[in-house]
Formats: structure tokens, sequence, C-alpha cells
């Protein structure tokens, strides 16, 4: 027969006893990367069996969104204030990079609501629902660096040697949304309401980073701006793959460091919380 | 028997009535969790909570197959969600040694739009299993589940039969588990498929320890080692022998008398008399076998020219398996005069199969054929057998002669 493993249920915290706690955490982290891979695979081909444009729609919407600004500037309308970039460049690499982080910050919630039954009847590695969030956000950012690489190529911007530093870049953004969702995911997880006020926090959040505005010089929002932890990683981004210099390295490495360390802190969380939500949700 | 797989110590859980006051709970319990603090606050109950499972003692060795029975809310599915670890205890402990395997939510993780095939490696990828280890064993699970035809058809488009034979395939072919719950899993299919399940699953629980959720005592008899009754969240009795746990389900089942209060006749009384001793119980247990009579008291008022009279067994829920015309020597129905009426039936040795039974008896006018009287659920009593057969009607048989043909070694 298998190895003879003994598991123990009390109503004890799993913090009582750390050493279990974290063992137990990297075994199912390792045992949930199969899994994590079919459900991946599950979900891409999926998603794109059923839809007659594909892979497209990982960028119409960024696409739609850079040509709303694009109108929206050079009517008029808008002041975005002068870019180091030319404009259409500038907001469609903030936008399509956007898209990249909301995305990773969306994943942790939304596959552990579509995984709601199977949460409530089976017991296998949870992690694994992370760990595929992860993987499609970075399916999908890779067509869309793809696309951004082709446009900046043929309008003439050679991104030059610091393009190899561009995949930090990316798996930062998906780091930090996914810390930022993985904060969000045990409460929202009781309560609707965190899975509604998301998007507008997300919006929120777009007009306080230099995604489409230029990074104000001075006063009180420029202090905003340089505060918001993801001004650093959407510059730093989108400077990797344009050939400017960046010019917040040092916030950027900050930032990833600070998000390791919570990523680590909010995995436990996750795995703490887990058993009392499922309690809660029912069948 | 082999070495104790499952532990349960005094095991309890609350459950609360409010959702939102559930949710407010689940946002403390989350606090006190990440604060360390122990899980259910000490057994106390917050406003609106109870106990969904109260004091729960129980082990399980390898090669006993555990039945779990009980009224619906009783406490059971809980008792294996615990077990399964997905949700954590109040109180007390538990304790699985070994794998462990459920035939719970067949097909977990199919995607619609997904064929057959890939969602066979998706639900074997949520069940445990690498994807080495399901090519060796697809064309199996295809063969058991019968739809060579369409495994490479989405899931969308089979029939919900289609679907769940898929699903059962999956984990009866790959799951090797040494613990291994059932909860209602073969209620469904066609019935030549449910007697594969049968096969596969009596193939499982050979070498594990196994808890068995079943409102099919035939199943439950024909399974189980031993018998644990429900009855809200706490057990009501644990018995070694089946028939007697099976029993005693059946006698938390409410008999209810009902009438026709048409006020032309009255059923006086109805008495058991079992191997020839008149029995006092009001729900009383007899062994399948026994020599069992029936002594009814009538009034009959108001029939143009006598009544006759109609006795039926009833199975617990309410349909009939006996109809006993009551009749003369002649092999016409009785005629019974207006007045106060004793008759005794003599049923024989009673051939029914074990279960909850009630007396149904009718009263018409043997002119007019209206009906005078019609009562449900009189004198219920319950048979015990060794096992639970799947008809009504239990008949052992020796055969008149055998004659052995040929013989083989």
């Amino acid at each position: 027969m298998s190895k003879p493993n003994i598991t123990v249920y009390t109503p004890d915290s799993m913090l009582a006893n750390p050493i279990v706690l974290i063992k137990e955490m990297i075994r199912d982290l390792l045992d949930s990367r199969e899994l994590a891979w079919r459900l991946t695979v599950r979900d891409l081909s999926a998603q794109y069996r059923q839809s007659f444009l594909g892979f497209l729609w990982a960028i119409i919407i960024p696409l739609a969104n850079t040509l709303i600004w694009v109108f929206l500037s050079s009517s008029g309308v808008v002041n975005v204030g002068d870019t180091p970039l030319p404009y259409p460049i500038y907001v469609f690499t903030g936008t399509m990079l956007w898209a990249i982080l909301i995305e990773a910050l969306n994943s942790p919630l939304q596959m552990a609501m579509a995984s709601k039954s199977m949460l409530a009847k089976i017991n296998f590695p949870r992690e694994a629902l992370l760990l595929a969030g992860i993987y499609k956000t970075m399916f999908n950012g890779l067509i869309k660096v793809v696309l951004v690489l082709a446009a900046l190529l043929w309008m003439g911007i050679y991104p030059g040697w610091n393009i190899l530093l561009f995949p930090v870049a990316l798996a930062s953004l998906i780091l930090v949304g996914t810390v930022i969702g993985l904060m969000l995911t045990p409460v929202g997880l009781l309560y609707t309401d965190v899975g509604k006020a998301i998007p507008l926090l997300a919006q929120f959040l777009m007009y306080l980073s230099p995604v489409v505005f230029m990074m104000p010089k001075e006063g009180i929002y420029s202090t905003i701006f340089q505060a918001n932890p993801l001004t650093a990683l959407i510059t730093t981004a989108r400077a990797w793959l344009t050939g400017l210099v960046p010019e917040l390295l040092g916030n950027f490495l900050i930032v990833n460091a600070i998000a390791v360390v919570l990523l680590m802190m909010f995995l436990i969380v996750f795995r703490l919380t887990m058993p009392i939500l499922i309690e809660r949700m029912g069948n | 028997m082999g070495e104790t797989l499952i532990k349960v110590e005094g095991m309890s859980k609350k459950f609360c009535r409010s959702l939102k006051k559930s949710l407010w709970y689940g946002m403390q319990d989350m606090g006190s969790e990440l604060l360390g603090k122990r899980h259910g606050k000490d057994g106390v109950l917050r406003e609106h909570e109870f106990w969904a499972l109260k004091d729960i003692d129980f082990e399980v060795k390898r090669g006993e197959c555990l039945g779990l029975i009980g009224h619906n809310g009783a406490g059971k599915t809980t008792l294996l969600r615990m077990l399964n670890g997905l949700i954590k205890p109040d109180q007390g402990r538990i304790e699985m040694h070994g794998r462990v395997g459920a035939l719970i939510a067949l097909g977990a993780g199919f995607n619609p739009i997904l064929t057959g095939r890939e969602n066979v490696y998706v639900n074997a990828a949520v069940l445990g299993m690498s994807k080495q280890h399901v090519d060796k064993k697809i064309d199996e699970i295809i063969d058991f589940a019968e739809i060579e035809d369409f495994i490479d058809a989405p899931v969308q488009t089979y029939s919900s039969g289609m679907n769940v034979r898929l699903g059962f395939a999956v984990s009866a072919i790959l799951l090797e588990p040494d613990i291994l719950f059932l909860d209602e899993v073969l209620a469904v299919g066609d019935l030549s498929f449910i007697l594969k399940c049968l096969n596969a699953v009596r193939e499982l629980t050979n070498n594990a320890a196994v808890v068995f959720v079943s409102h099919n005592m035939q199943q439950i008899s024909n399974f189980c080692t031993r018998v644990m009754v429900m009855d809200h969240g706490r057990v009501l009795a644990d018995n070694q022998d089946p028939s007697k746990g099976i029993d005693k389900y059946y006698g938390l089942i409410k008999n209810e008398q009902t009438s026709l209060e048409l006020g032309k006749a009255e059923v006086l009384s109805v008495e058991l008399i079992v191997n020839n001793r008149e029995l006092e119980d009001e729900e009383p247990t007899i062994p399948y076998g026994a020599e069992l009579d029936f002594r009814i008291r009538l009034h009959i008022k108001e029939s143009s020219a006598g009544a006759n009279l109609y006795v039926n067994v009833m199975d617990g829920a309410r349909s009939v398996v006996i109809t006993m015309p009551i009749i003369d020597a002649a092999g016409d129905l009785n005629l019974l005069p207006n007045g106060i009426v004793e008759i005794q039936l003599s049923m024989g040795a009673i051939e029914l199969a074990a279960g909850k039974y009630s007396l149904n008896i009718a009263l018409t006018d043997s002119a007019n054929k209206e009906i005078l009287a019609n009562d449900f659920g009189l004198c219920p009593f319950r048979i015990t057998a060794e096992k639970v057969y799947w008809s009504k009607l239990v008949r052992h048989v020796i055969p008149k002669k055998i004659d052995i043909l040929t013989q083989t070694v």
C-alpha cells in the first residue's frame, strides 16, 4: 500500500503548528502543479473554442481603450500632458500593461468563485486554483506583449537590449496583481461586495497611475503618483519595452520585495481561511 | 479486519441558521484562525447557531464498511465533509490514516465545451491522479462508461446519464483509496449500469475503510458490516449488526394514522398476534418468518345490505404490498352485518422483506359499493431480517429436486 500518511483535523488554528503548516503548504504547492496545468489548459481551450475571434480578445479591449484615449487627447477633450513617447504609443503600452496587471488581480477571486462547487465537495490542493490563474494571465499577457512589440517595431521604436529585462517587469506586474487579488479573496468569497468593488477600484487606480496620463511633475498629484506602488511597475515595464531609461528603478525593486513578502503571508492566509470559507459557502 | 483508519473523538460542529449572521461569523472565525486561536469559541453557541453534529465518536477499521443512515438533515453529509477535511471541527478530533478517496461529486471539474476525453484528464487531475496514470487507464475508463462513440464529442452534448457514467468511471477506475466515502452515488443511471457500479464499488471497498451514506436499505444491508443511525446530529445507534441498525432507522419514520371520517363504519381496534402471542408494543418488531395474525374489531353502522372488508398491507412509503379481500369458504366476498364485528385473519408465516409496514382497512357497502370507512396507517409494525432484499416479498425456496447433470471441479 501507499505511505501511511496521517491527517488530523482539530479545532486548533493551523498556526499553532507552523512547521507542519509550512511543510504541508510546500507539499500542496508541489502537488498542485499538474492540476494547475490541467485547469489552465481546460479554461483556455474552452474559452477559445467557443469564441470566433479567439486569441484576439486578449488585445481587443486594450486596443479599444487606446483608440478612445487617442481620440480624447487629439480632440482636446482631455489634456494628458507631454509624454516621452508619441502619445498613441504611450497609451497603447500603458493600457496593455495595465490589462495584464488587472487580469492578475481579478484572477484569484474569479478562479475560487468559479470553482465553488468543487471546493465545497472535494479536497484538492486549492493552491492549484491560484497557480492556474497565474498561468492563464501569463498566457494572455504574452499574446498582448507580442502584439505590442509588433506595433512598436512597425512604428519604428526599437526597445534595444533592455527588452531582455522586460520578462522581469512582466513577472512583477503579475506578482503584484496576484498579491492584491489574493488579499481580497477571503473576504471576497464571503461577501459579493468585494467582487463588485474591484472594477471600480481598478479604474480609480488606473487614473492614479501613468497609464493614459503623464505623471505630474509637481503638486499633490505628483505625490500621489509617487506613492502609488503601481507607478513604478508601469513606468519600468514601459521603459524596458520602448527603450527608455527607467526612472523609478529603486521603487520598482522595493515594491517587488514587499510583494514577495506579502505573497508568502497571504498564501498562508488563503490556506488558513479556506476551510472556514468552504463552510460558509455551503454545498 | 485490519488496522483502524478513521478515528473520530468527541467531534462536534455548529451551523448557523441565518445567512447574514453566518457570513459575519465567518469573518470572526477567519480572524481568530489568523490570530492562532481555537476554532468554534470552545463550544459556545452564538446567536442563531445550533449543533449540526454533536459528540460524535467512532472508529472504522480497514475492511469495515460503515453505513450511515438517517433522515435528511441528520448530519450524514456534514460528517463526510468533515472526514474529508473540507470543514474544520468545532470540538473534538478526527484522525485519518492513509489515502482518502471519495465517490461524491462525480465529474468534478468537467467543462461542457471540452470533449469527454479531455474532461477525463481534468477530473482525474482534480482527484490527484497523474497524466501517466490516466494514459494507462483511459481505455478501461471509456469501456466502463460505455461511451466509445462519444468520447471525442463535447460533454455538453451528453445525456445526463452519460455524464454520470463517465464521472463514475473515472473515479471507480482510478481511485485506490485506503479510506473511501460514498454518498448516494448509486442512485442514478439505469439498472444495468447500477449493477455494474455495485460490482466496481465492491472491489473498491474490499481493502478499504468505507463510510457509505445511502437511503437505500437494500444497498446498506448489502455492503455494510456495521450501521450507524443518525438523528439531529447525534449518533442514535451504532450496531455491529446492520439489520438492527436498519430496524432502528425504520423506527424513526413517523407513522401517521389517517381516516376518511365518513361516519358509516369505524375500525375500533387492530391487534397483532405473533406466534400465537398477543403483542402489546406500540410498534412491534417481528422477525421475518413468524406466524402473524391480525385481530380486527369493526363497528359497521350504516350499510344497506352488509359490508365487504378489504385489508391491505402497506410499506413505509405507503404503497400497497399485499391486498387481502376477505372472502368466505365459497370464494365470495364476506358479508358483514351492521353491528360490532371481531374478525381474526391469519397471514401464516410472514414473507415480507425487512422494513416498516402498516395496515389499510377499507369497508364498502356490498350493494352500491359506497365506501363506508377507509383508514390508513393502522397497527404499524416492523419486520427485521438478516438481509434487506430489493423486493417486498421474500420467499426462501427449497427446490423440489436437484439433479446435478455434470460436475466440473
